[in-house]
Parts: structure tokens; sequence; C-alpha cells
């Protein structure tokens, strides 16, 4: 096998591990929508990252951040609807990421790369970034998972019994950003709600705990990113794309298998 | 005087510049069962989430006894159907073991929903399911806000004997939001009448003449102090108590 294929591959599984847990709560907590969000401010990240001469791991991590805490503060004035207001932020950030790029004649983004991964572009210091960061979202994870699930059945009931809502919540949105600049390798920053729940919507067919469906939606997203990098491979498509297209095809195979069952 | 648990003192609450709770002060007794009561809109809940410490009042002070353990009942929750959760292991999510959670559904007669999924529950039995987590951290101050929404008569009346029986056996304060007078005043030492301020307050039979009582409710809602020894129907009709026992595993709501 060759470097760039190996390279792929681990890139592409360490980051569908973090993807199955977070995912789920992504998909318990109704946050598709914001991940879009998170994931489109990331696109502006780079341009501001290039624009500015900064680090885009350090871009790519602060915009959605920043957005994030932003989110927060308009959804309490309470002003518009969350769903108004994220598409509003979603789509002008995406857009500004754009425009933004397209200002910087000097500097050549390969723009379709950032739109949709570029899986086989992965170098041997990305590995340990995304080694890195997924071990530090695992960590986190499992520090806070039961005041996560806590928080997610009813904030308030957790709130009284004594946990600190806000804090475990920031910490979520902390470890969202994370994944999402990590999922950009992969899978582009358009597709990478899809990524967090296909797989998650898909072990919810087969789980009857939170914890076995973040087990399972960990299992399914590397099933598919091995799935996608055989048929980037052999047929020569898009890698990121290939990826979702198998999660897709999953999901499909998950629906027959609940039918057979009832 | 029994132990005070619980003080709040002039309190304001506005949302968006709009005033819902004005200038309330009360207090909550170990062993005391405080109704709130009032018309939708009255701020009732509102008023029990300061009480809980969920919402920061915009003035006036709440000084809670530093002994205080609250066991809380939402008026409802809704937890996503992605999420597979049992109704065991939501009741663990309140810090208790299993055996201890197990025990608290037994206690509500719903032990045999244990292993079903928390979402599958009807209306009745989820509102046991949140009672039993509110008394697993043995509170001495339980809030529950509307405790009965969404039971039918006969469940309610069940529900509210299990409340009075948890008060007595956990020697808790319990403070109940209610917008339904008659089933719940004959147990409550303490009618706290809110409409944004408190209009007036307490034993419910004093309440129950208050002329500010009346303005809101009118007559007709107006409590017997005399203890109803029967139960209705739907229809209105007497039911002969006697005659109408359950065996053991018959759970209705």
């Amino acid at each position: 096998m060759t470097d760039f294929l190996l390279y792929a591959l681990l890139a592409g599984l360490g980051v569908a591990l973090v993807a199955g847990p977070l995912g789920c709560f992504v998909v318990w907590r109704r946050m598709a929508y914001f991940g879009d969000t998170l994931a489109h401010s990331a696109l502006l990240g780079v341009s501001l990252g290039v624009l500015l001469d900064i680090n885009l791991n350090i871009t790519i991590i602060a915009i959605p951040l920043t957005m994030a805490i932003g989110l927060v503060f308009l959804e309490q004035r309470g002003f518009l609807a969350l769903d108004t207001l994220l598409g509003i932020l979603s789509h002008s950030a995406l857009a500004a990421g754009l425009v933004v790029i397209s200002l910087l004649p000097d500097v050549r983004v390969d723009l379709m790369s950032l739109l949709f991964g570029d899986l086989l572009a992965v170098t041997k210091n990305d590995l340990w970034m995304i080694y890195t960061v997924a071990a530090a979202v695992m960590a986190l994870l499992g520090l806070l998972w039961k005041q996560l699930i806590n928080i997610t059945v009813d904030p308030e009931l957790a709130a009284v019994e004594g946990t600190n809502v806000t804090l475990v919540r920031t910490a979520l949105m902390l470890i969202t950003a994370l994944v999402i600049a990590l999922a950009m390798k992969v899978v582009g920053v358009l597709l990478i709600t899809a990524l967090l729940i296909i797989p998650a919507a898909t072990a919810r067919r087969v789980s009857h705990t939170p914890e076995q469906m973040a087990i399972a939606a960990s299992l399914i997203a590397m099933l598919t990113v091995v799935m996608g990098l055989a048929m980037s491979w052999n047929l020569d498509t898009p890698a990121g794309p290939s990826v979702v297209i198998s999660a897709s095809l999953l999901f499909c195979l998950s629906l027959a298998y609940r039918r057979q069952l009832s | 005087m029994s132990k005070l648990l619980l003080k709040l003192e002039s309190i304001h609450k506005a949302f968006a510049g709009k005033s819902v709770i004005e200038d309330v002060s009360l207090s909550l007794h170990q062993g005391e069962i405080t109704t709130l009561i009032g018309p939708n809109g009255a701020g009732k809940s509102t008023l029990a989430k300061i009480i809980l410490g969920l919402i920061k009042p915009d003035s006036g002070s709440r000084v809670a006894s530093s002994a205080i353990r609250i066991g809380y009942m939402p008026q409802k929750v809704t937890i996503d159907p992605t999420l597979p959760i049992s109704t065991v292991r939501f009741l663990q999510l309140a810090n208790a073991s299993q055996q201890a959670c197990h025990d608290a559904l037994e206690s509500m007669s719903i032990g045999h929903l244990a292993k079903t999924p928390i979402q599958n529950l009807s209306g009745g039995e989820l509102q046991r399911a949140l009672l039993a987590r509110a008394i697993l951290r043995k509170p001495n101050l339980l809030v529950l806000d509307e405790p009965v929404q969404g039971v039918d008569v006969n469940g309610q009346n069940e529900l509210y004997k299990m409340i009075n029986s948890l008060a007595t056996s956990l020697n808790c304060a319990v403070l109940m939001v209610s917008h339904d007078l008659h089933l719940v005043m004959s147990a409550t030492d303490q009618v706290i009448c809110l409409n944004r301020h408190i209009c007036c307050q307490g034993h419910p039979e004093q309440v129950t003449q208050d002329p500010a009582f009346i303005d809101i409710f009118g007559q007709t809602t107006a409590v017997y102090s005399h203890h109803h020894d029967h139960n209705h129907n739907l229809h209105g009709e007497v039911l002969n108590e006697t005659a109408h026992t359950h065996g053991a595993d018959c759970h209705h709501d």
C-alpha cells in the first residue's frame, strides 16, 4: 500500500472515531444546523488565517468558537428564532469565507479541497495533529460524559441536581469546534455535518443505551471511511463525498434491518 | 415553628421589559405543603424556577438553608426520541445507585417499566417517573410544577395521594404549582394565590373567602373544608369505594 493511502486511511479513522460520539450529541440535541454553521465559519477561518498570516490550525478552531459564543449571546437576546439566526450566520460565514479567498491575489487556495475535503493529501504532520486533537476530544467526552447526557435529557433537572450546565454546554461547543476543524480535512466544510449525523442516525437503530449508540456510531463512521476510500481508489471518485455516500448507503441498509425485525 | 428552608424577599422579575413577578415574598418550612395557584401567565412557573435557583431575580433576595436538598419535578420533559434511554437509566442520571432507582420506581408502582424507553411512557407513567427521580435524592424541599398535567381524573387522585404520603414519609416541604384547586387544597397548609404579585395567602379556607381570590377564580371553585370521602366517575356519579378495588398489578392513569 502506498503511503498517501495509508495516511488517508489513518486520518479518516481518527476523525471517524471522534465523529461517532459527537455526532450522537448533534442528533440528540438537534444541533445539525448548528454544526453546519460552525463548519461554514471554519472556511472563514481558513480565509482569515491566510489573509492575516496566522497559523490555519488556530483560525479554523478560533473562528467557529467565536461564532458559537456569538450564537449563544444572540439566542439569549431572543429577537430572532434560532434557525433563522443560524441561517444568517451560516451562509454569511460561507459567503464571507469565499469572498475573502477571492481577494487574495498572491495566494492560491484550493477551494475544492476546502469545500469537499482532501483526504488523499494528508501529511504525517496532519496525522499528528488529528490524533492529538482526537485524544483530547475523547478525554473531554469521557470526563464529561455523564453531565453531557444529563444536560441533553433535561438541562433544568440537571441544574437543580447540581450540574454546571453553562460549563458543560460550553465544553460541548469547544469539542464541536475541534471535531469540525479535524473533519474539514476529511470531508470538507460542506459535508462535515453528514459525517457527524449519518453514522449516529444509523447507530440509533441498533442501540438501547447512549453508550451503545456512541460506540456503534464510531464503528459505523470508521467503516464508512474504509468503504469511501476503497470506492475512491477503485472508481477514482473524490474521497470526501465517497465517504459520505458510503455512510448514506449504510443508513439505508439499517432502515431495511429494522423493518425485518419488526 | 418548623425549620425554615427557604425564604424569598421582595422578588421582582421581568422578561423583555414585561414584569412577570412583582414584590413576592414567601417562606417554605419543613413539613409544610404550599400550593401556588393562579391563572395562566400569572408567573407560577417563573416563581417556582426562582425558588429552584434556575432563574435569577432582577431584585430581591433568595436565602436558602445550607441543609437544603431540592427535588424537582418539572412540568414536562421532552427527550428526543433519538436518545436511547431506559426509565431506570433516566433516574440514575440523578446520581443514584441502580438499586435506589429500582426502589423509587417500585414505590411509584411503575417498577415494571424500568427497562422501557422513557419516551414510550404514557403521560401518567412519565409523571410518576419524574416524581421518582425527584425523591431519589431524599429532598427536604420538593418542588412540583403542575404534577398532574396530562393525567386523567383517577390518576390525578392517585398521584396526589402519593405526593401526600411522600411529604409525610420524607418530612419535607412541598411547593406545588397548580391551577386545579379542590383536589389539592384539602391537604395544603398554605395557599398562595399569585397573579404576578401575591393576591392573597393563608390557609385554604381563609384564601377561598378572600375577595381577591374570588375575583380571579370565582365563587364556583370554592373549596370544601370537609373531607371528600368518595370518588366520582367522569359523569359525576358517586362511585362506591369498596366496590372499586384493584389488583396489585392494575395500573391505570
